[in-house]
């Protein structure tokens, strides 16, 4: 990595763009409700997330009530257990994760870690965050519309999503939802535009692109595709929003209902699932992207050591990045796909495992032979990278069309999903709260909390999903309101199904004992000082924490150096910030 | 791979993949000389692209799965002139139109170029009427269409996705060309008034002084008129 080493003694290259403070706000409305302030969009982004978030999790707790003791809980219909699975899952994959990386994440951080004053367009970004608020209380209104929230499944496939035996189907529900998300891509686009455009074009001096940490990298690479993988989500929307108001056919073939000769006709259902998993997958990789970035600079930072392989980890972002959108159709093996296209898209899929598996390969070499500090943030890192190993292992599984076709619509596809997608994304999440929340508040989250919170969420999340995986296997299939003893299952999982559903609530509440904890130590926190972690890059090198409108005083840092100088040889400390000027010389000389 | 520190180690940029990704890295700005506004028009249409492409392939497909025929567009799209029917007369006038908004929007550009406050604003505002008139002529065109039973659930000649993909991908385009003429209008209102001139800062522009809205503009309007062409070549040609 010598290359990556600085010149302390260089000429700094002029100033490209000139440094003018983003205009002030006047009056508390302005300054908190309607900031246009990076850093406090990211926290309404945040709490807005985390509060949806909490009733997909409320939502997630009813549907395993209802699997682990069938019977027992009346209210629970199976329209409303549709209803249950709809709203978590498209809650949770768009409302909470991609709202929270990229517009709680990348709002805060992108900033504060390229060196710049704020988004290059603040009024845009504000624009973002209220259009997101709009599109979460329009979903938000549907759980009150008459016939309550659609029961499509999150994936919405039509015919049956706009059909009257689907709850919501012909009355508000699926409208709601279809609005909402065309609501949430138009907000995104409003920030991705920001997040993009900051990162390109308004870095600091010494900052270029492969100095970059890879949280910025993976946040990058992620709006980037969402900027192109969210436009297939929004035609699919209009398209099937057409379909539903105006009594088009795009996605409606000819059918006939309770006897009765519906009006559509010559629409393809396939063409929406092409479309929806054009989204769908580069929107696994938007969610995973972040969270590998964010997970590289937790482990580096608290295993004061280096990234392993750099360059490799930005190279295999960006191949994943690329990667992901030849990959759609593998959710679709039993669509009725030409085989064909099994083949082709079997293969894409496999080769996206050679750098995802680099990125693992780097981050256990990274941690060999560090200083490996047990801290919250650290824990939560170690967690995803097992669980996203677990999770990935068994992609490869269903990534093949063979195994895929009798696993196909079992619970093995739920533990799978939830696993890489769900499990591990969220250990991110919480570990990057616990590293960032001393710099957003000043104060570090309570520890004796955070120890339970991470011990229980770690082991009860495998409690839920391993025997998942057994119970997938033996056949019992997914999205069922009731299984009964079927004789297609060989072994009963009703014991099990009680079993995961009491550690699903013992984990759901390990979660409420997070957010009190967020609140409990914005006052009760030990005092962080501003960079408790001793990590080198810019956003913990701020003159005030937490950092004030304009991140920086008085003048924007010089970047030395890339941002993972931890446990340099002859260092005075074991690490060097990013604009920190000084060359240490290494014992016994240079080479 | 790139030598990536501050105080340049050669005179020479690396070559091949090297330079490139030096190139692309590079401290403060990977595009120099573009600022960030239009950077991020650029983006915007970059995305924009691909919710037309998306639009226009499933367009294909709809009318590639569908068992009915699809109507002829040359007969559908014919005006009965002067006792006979010309196919797609109207539409190749909206074409020209259109295409004819986008030499004044380059004219105009030009003139930002050059600061010339008057022609800018002049030529922008004619930009902006030949895009009104294009509007125009596609709400005359919709309400024929319309008068001789065309719906998006159904048509006299086939297929009803016709008409579905019609008032769609058409209603899409017409409101981009809409907003464009609004937005137009307000910036050749900034340039008349001299806003450009005077270094004024709005939530139009950053008030460097410079013309750049314009060029901004004129990106955009050069976009709406490029999708168009793909949408008469596919749609009405097709």
């Amino acid at each position: 990595m010598g290359d990556i080493r600085h010149e302390a003694n260089a000429e700094l290259p002029p100033l490209e763009v000139p440094d003018v403070m983003p205009p002030h706000a006047h009056g508390w409305w302005a300054k908190y409700v309607f900031s246009q302030d990076a850093k406090y969009i990211a926290v309404q982004y945040a709490c807005t997330a985390l509060a949806i978030g909490l009733v997909a999790l409320v939502l997630s707790w009813l549907m395993r009530l209802q699997l682990g003791f069938p019977g027992v809980f009346d209210f629970i219909t199976p329209e409303a257990y549709y209803q249950f699975i709809t709203m978590h899952g498209m809650i949770m994959v768009i409302y909470l994760l991609t709202a929270i990386f990229l517009g709680g994440f990348g709002n805060y951080l992108i900033p504060l870690m390229v060196g710049a004053r704020d988004m290059v367009f603040p009024f845009v970004n504000m624009l973002s965050y209220w259009i997101y608020l709009l599109a979460v209380l329009v979903l938000v209104a549907s759980f009150f519309v008459p016939g309550g929230p659609t029961g499509a499944g999150w994936t919405l496939y039509p015919p049956q999503a706009i059909l009257s035996g689907t709850p919501g189907g012909q009355q508000a529900g699926i409208v709601l939802m279809l609005v909402s998300l065309i609501l949430f891509i138009i907000g995104f686009t409003m920030g991705g535009l920001n997040y993009v455009v900051t990162v390109l074009q308004a870095r600091t001096r010494g900052m270029t692109m492969m100095r970059l940490p890879l949280t910025i990298w993976g946040i990058f690479t992620a709006t980037v595709m969402a900027l192109l993988a969210f436009p297939a989500l929004f035609v699919a929307c209009v398209m099937m929003l057409f379909d539903r108001l105006l009594g088009t056919s795009f996605f409606m073939p000819m059918l006939v209902e309770m006897g009765e000769k519906l009006s559509y006709g010559g629409g393809s259902p396939i063409a929406f699932q092409h479309l929806f998993w054009f989204f769908g997958h580069p929107e696994v990789y938007i969610v995973a992207l972040p969270a590998f970035g964010i997970v590289s600079d937790l482990i580096a930072v608290h295993a004061r050591k280096n990234i392993f392989g750099y360059r490799m980890m930005v190279w295999a972002i960006v191949i994943i990045g690329a990667l992901s959108f030849v990959v759609w159709a593998h959710h679709m093996y039993v669509s009725g796909m030409h085989p064909w296209f099994g083949y082709f898209f079997a293969t894409t899929t496999l080769i996206i495992a050679v750098p995802t598996a680099i990125k693992v390969y780097n981050w256990v070499l990274t941690l060999w032979r560090g200083d490996i500090h047990l801290t919250l943030p650290m824990l939560f890192a170690l967690a995803f990278i097992v669980t996203f190993v677990n999770g990935g292992l068994t992609g490869l599984f269903l990534g093949n069309v063979v195994v895929d076709v009798p696993l196909s619509d079992t619970m093995f596809v739920v533990a799978h999903f939830h696993m890489v997608m769900g499990v591990a994304p969220i250990m991110v999440i919480f570990g990057a709260i616990y590293h960032w929340y001393p710099k957003i508040t000043g104060r570090m989250l309570n520890e004796a909390m955070g120890q339970v919170h991470f011990w229980v969420t770690f082991l009860g999340a495998y409690a839920i999903f391993f025997p998942m995986h057994y119970v997938g296997l033996v056949g019992v299939p997914r999205r069922y309101y009731e299984l009964g003893e079927p004789a297609f299952i060989s072994t009963p999982v009703g014991g099990l199904n009680a079993f995961i559903s009491v550690a699903a609530l013992i984990v759901g509440a390990a979660q409420i004992l997070f957010l009190f904890n967020l609140g409990w130590s914005l006052r009760h926190g030990r005092d962080a000082g501003s960079n408790p972690w001793r990590a080198t890059s810019l956003e913990w090198q701020t003159p005030d924490t937490p950092p004030r409108h304009g991140n920086w005083g008085e003048s924007l840092p010089l970047v030395y150096r890339w941002a993972y100088d931890y446990s340099v040889p002859g260092a005075a400390e074991d690490f060097i910030a990013q604009n920190d000027p000084v060359t240490p010389e290494p014992p016994g000389g240079r080479l | 791979m790139a030598d990536v520190t501050l105080k340049k180690t050669s005179p020479e940029p690396p070559e091949g993949l090297a330079g490139f990704v030096a190139d692309w890295s590079s401290d403060q700005r990977a595009f120099k000389q573009v600022s960030w506004g239009k950077a991020m028009m650029w983006i915007l249409l970059l995305s924009d692209t691909f919710i037309f492409g998306i639009f226009l392939v499933a367009y294909m497909v709809a009318r590639s799965s569908t068992p009915e025929t699809w109507p002829n567009a040359s007969e559908v799209f014919a005006l009965h002139i002067g006792g006979a029917d010309i196919p797609l007369i109207l539409i190749a006038i909206m074409t020209f139109v259109l295409i004819s908004s986008s030499g004044t929007m380059a004219m105009a550009v030009n003139s930002a170029y050059r600061r010339a406050r008057g022609p800018t604003a002049l030529l922008m505002l004619a930009t902006a009427l030949l895009g009104a008139c294009f509007v125009g002529m596609q709400a005359f065109e919709w309400s024929k269409l319309i008068a001789e039973g065309v719906r998006p659930w159904g048509n006299p000649w086939g297929a009803e996705q016709f008409g579905a993909s019609f008032f769609m991908i058409t209603g899409f385009h017409g409101t981009h060309v809409t907003i464009g003429v609004i937005f137009l209008l307000l910036v050749a209102h900034r340039v008349w008034r001299g806003d450009f001139d005077l270094d004024r800062r709005s939530w139009l522009s950053r008030g460097n002084g410079d013309y750049e809205s314009v060029e901004i503009m004129g990106l955009y309007w050069h976009f709406v008129d490029l999708v168009w062409v793909f949408i008469f070549a596919f749609f009405y040609l097709w």
